[in-house]
């Protein structure tokens, strides 16, 4: 039998091997704001511990490196990934000396780029095995679940960006819940005001070449400028209008941050509708009218269902954009998981910063997950049920 | 029956239907035919009212159409196209539903009616109610979309180019089995093509229509044998006449006392096909056989030809 590699595994095997023999594994400070002290595997770890690291390292490498059966690469990322988040937290407690609250570790680049490396691997087994939307759901439950258990199990209580997070638990969920109402309400927001406009716009023409180009020029201005641009109207508003302001409308805070998030989030819904609408056959439609709907009926019973793939996308697109851009709105004082980046930037502490992209990076990929695969669904449902 | 009376249709400054006007008896199919760009599908789709006539009446048993709302109207007429039409997103059993539906049908009552008209259409209902159209090949596609056109019992159908994609096969197959239906349920059908063939074959009278106008809106034999312009005459193909007037007529009809050789022909199959076996075979006549495929006399080449001449 002659040996064969797998193109992708050449990569993940080179970028492995660099991560975990060239590059740092875990960094040390005595405190939080001091450049830290890089640590190999060999130094982060206890010795037999550190050994049996890198041993499952060479041999999911190995796995990925040859052409071999799914299922081993699959129980090799597995395995890889397991290891690895286990074992940084146990390098965590081993590299703080004891009863020094100040000191901090945390994952160096050669801990990112080995997650990085076969998470690649695990995406391509699962990709290869062409799992069902539902089936993709599952794995992104069973990885959040297991990330769960970690943070509650305390393995990874050592850890600086945990550390943060226990000075910072109230204020954490508070701003984590602003973040996600702001995405989620915009997005509300924007659905209810855009797929009216987006049947008007394709019921009227005239209508459509208008709408789109200024909501095209709404999505180039930057949002830091929009942020700006919106101060001086909002503050009119809550200044003149009896009441804006007792339901929270400033120049500052939350409310422009809601109006920018919803004004970028128009465009791709607006759009999305028209495109799907659009796409409905035309004998379809003919036919629709020719056997007596109303054009209500017809709206609702023939063009929407056929467009709702479509629309969706652009939900999708919405969601996901949404969730990071909301990271800004704590220029402002909109609030959100900004506040830690923009504070960690402040301090110049890494660890504060990655307590706010973290968590907006996980939310963001999962809102990606979840709604890719209900698409997916409502675009092959007719086909799934009978096949 | 249908009455058109001084129909037409302007879009702005161009006449897509000018003045036309047609009677079209109950229980008949008359089909117009025309070039593209026409106005025979605009004429079709002012009867159900899918474009409103700029002016002149249309009536239906003697009702102006206008005297209900558009969409009521529509449910009571049998509506097919070409490419069908289907909804992609209904399974076949909900598109053929789907007038019943709209008419608020009760669930016995439609689901009844679905199951007679997909059997009447050689389509088991359990095995293609639940598919998707898709799923069906483009003659089946063809079929459920006429057989949802007949859901709600209409007494009018008007079809256009419905056998336009198809294959000349299915198309073959299509068009007799329309004829057939027609019979069972006396429909009146009035179908748009550009296919004289079509015309000649379906029609108990055909309307050609060229640039607006109606041109000449007479039975077959008679647009055949007296085209009423050059245009018709162009329409109808002169190199084609003589064997479209055979079409017409049945083996039965031709038939001589006496016997012939070799392989016989049913005696309702078409002259013209008689003769493409005459003259294909190198027979001078032909045995023609009865409902019982006993032989009942003969159909000869000399006996054809002169029924294909010029009509007096």
């Amino acid at each position: 039998m002659n040996i064969r590699f797998d193109k992708l595994g050449v990569v993940i095997a080179a970028i492995s091997a660099y991560a975990a023999f060239a590059a740092p594994f875990a960094t040390f400070r005595a405190n939080r704001i001091v450049p830290g002290q890089a640590r190999s595997i060999l130094e982060a770890l206890p010795a037999t511990t550190g050994t049996l690291l890198l041993v499952t390292i060479v041999v999911a490498a190995l796995i990925a490196l040859f052409k071999t059966p799914l299922v081993l690469r699959l129980a090799a990322s597995v395995a890889a990934l397991a290891a690895l988040a286990l074992l940084i937290g146990v390098a965590g407690t081993f590299l703080t000396p004891a009863g020094n609250t100040f000191a901090r570790v945390s994952p160096a680049s050669g801990f990112w780029i080995l997650i990085f490396a076969f998470t690649l691997l695990l995406a391509d087994v699962l990709t290869r095995l062409n799992l069902s939307p539902l089936a993709r759901v599952g794995v992104l439950v069973v990885a959040a679940l297991t990330i769960g258990l970690l943070l509650i199990s305390g393995s990874w209580d050592n850890l600086s960006i945990l550390k943060e997070y226990f000075n910072r638990a109230d204020s954490f969920w508070a701003e984590g819940s602003k973040h996600v109402t702001l995405a989620l309400g915009s997005l509300a927001a924007a659905v209810i005001v855009g797929l009216p406009l987006g049947i008007l716009c394709h019921r009227v023409e005239n209508l459509r070449a208008g709408v789109l180009n200024v909501l095209n020029i709404i999505q180039t201005i930057p949002s830091i400028a929009l942020f700006g641009l919106l101060i001086a109207p909002l503050g009119w508003v809550a200044a003149h209008v009896p009441g804006a302001a007792a339901l929270g409308i400033r120049g500052i805070g939350t409310a422009p941050a809601f109006v920018a998030l919803f004004l970028y989030s128009l465009l791709p819904v607006v759009a999305n509708t028209v495109v799907g609408l659009a796409g409905v056959p035309r004998a379809a439609n003919d036919a629709a009218r020719g056997m007596g709907m109303t054009d209500r009926q017809r709206l609702f019973g023939v063009e929407f269902p056929l467009a709702f793939p479509v629309i969706l996308t652009g939900i999708r697109i919405v969601l996901v954009q949404n969730i990071g851009l909301a990271t800004i709105a704590a220029l402002i004082g909109g609030g959100g998981f900004g506040v830690f980046v923009f504070q960690g930037v402040g301090q110049t502490a890494m660890d504060l910063v990655l307590l706010g992209a973290v968590p907006t990076v996980a939310l963001a990929f999962a809102a990606a997950i979840i709604l890719d695969a209900v698409i997916e669904m409502t675009a092959t449902r007719r086909r799934v049920e009978t096949a | 029956m249908i009455e058109i009376e001084g129909i037409t249709k302007r879009y702005d400054a161009t006449t897509v239907v000018d003045d036309v006007s047609m009677v079209i008896e109950p229980r008949t199919i008359a089909v117009i035919v025309g070039t593209s760009g026409s106005g025979k599908t605009t004429l079709l789709r002012m009867i159900n009212r899918l474009v409103e006539p700029t002016s002149g009446i249309i009536k239906l048993d003697g009702a102006d159409n206008r005297s209900l709302p558009g969409y009521e109207l529509r449910r009571s007429i049998g509506y097919a196209i070409q490419g069908h039409g289907l909804f992609p997103h209904r399974t076949v059993a909900q598109n053929i539903a789907t007038v019943p539906v709209l008419l608020g049908w009760d669930k016995d009552r439609i689901k009844a009616r679905v199951d007679e008209l997909m059997t009447l259409y050689q389509l088991d209902p359990e095995a293609f109610g639940p598919r998707y159209p898709h799923e069906l090949s483009g003659g089946q596609q063809q079929r459920v979309g006429v057989a949802r056109a007949l859901a709600a019992e209409p007494n009018v159908l008007l079809m256009d180019e419905p056998f336009g994609a198809l294959d000349p096969i299915i198309r073959a197959k299509a068009q007799e089995d329309l004829l057939a239906i027609q019979k069972r349920f006396g429909t009146t059908i009035i179908l748009v093509t550009h296919d004289m063939e079509e015309a000649v074959h379906m029609g108990d009278k055909i309307a050609v229509m060229d640039a607006g106008k109606l041109v000449q809106y007479a039975k077959p034999a008679e647009i055949l044998a007296k085209p009423a312009s050059a245009f018709v005459e162009t329409l109808v193909g002169a190199s084609e006449r003589p064997f479209r007037l055979l079409s017409l007529g049945r083996v039965r009809d031709a038939m001589e006392k006496g016997s012939a050789e070799g392989e016989a022909i049913p005696g309702d199959a078409s002259q013209r096909d008689a003769l493409a076996e005459l003259l294909w075979s190198g027979r001078p006549a032909l045995p023609v056989t009865g409902a019982d495929g006993k032989p009942i006399g003969r159909v000869t080449v000399d006996g054809l030809v002169k029924r294909a001449a010029r009509p007096a």
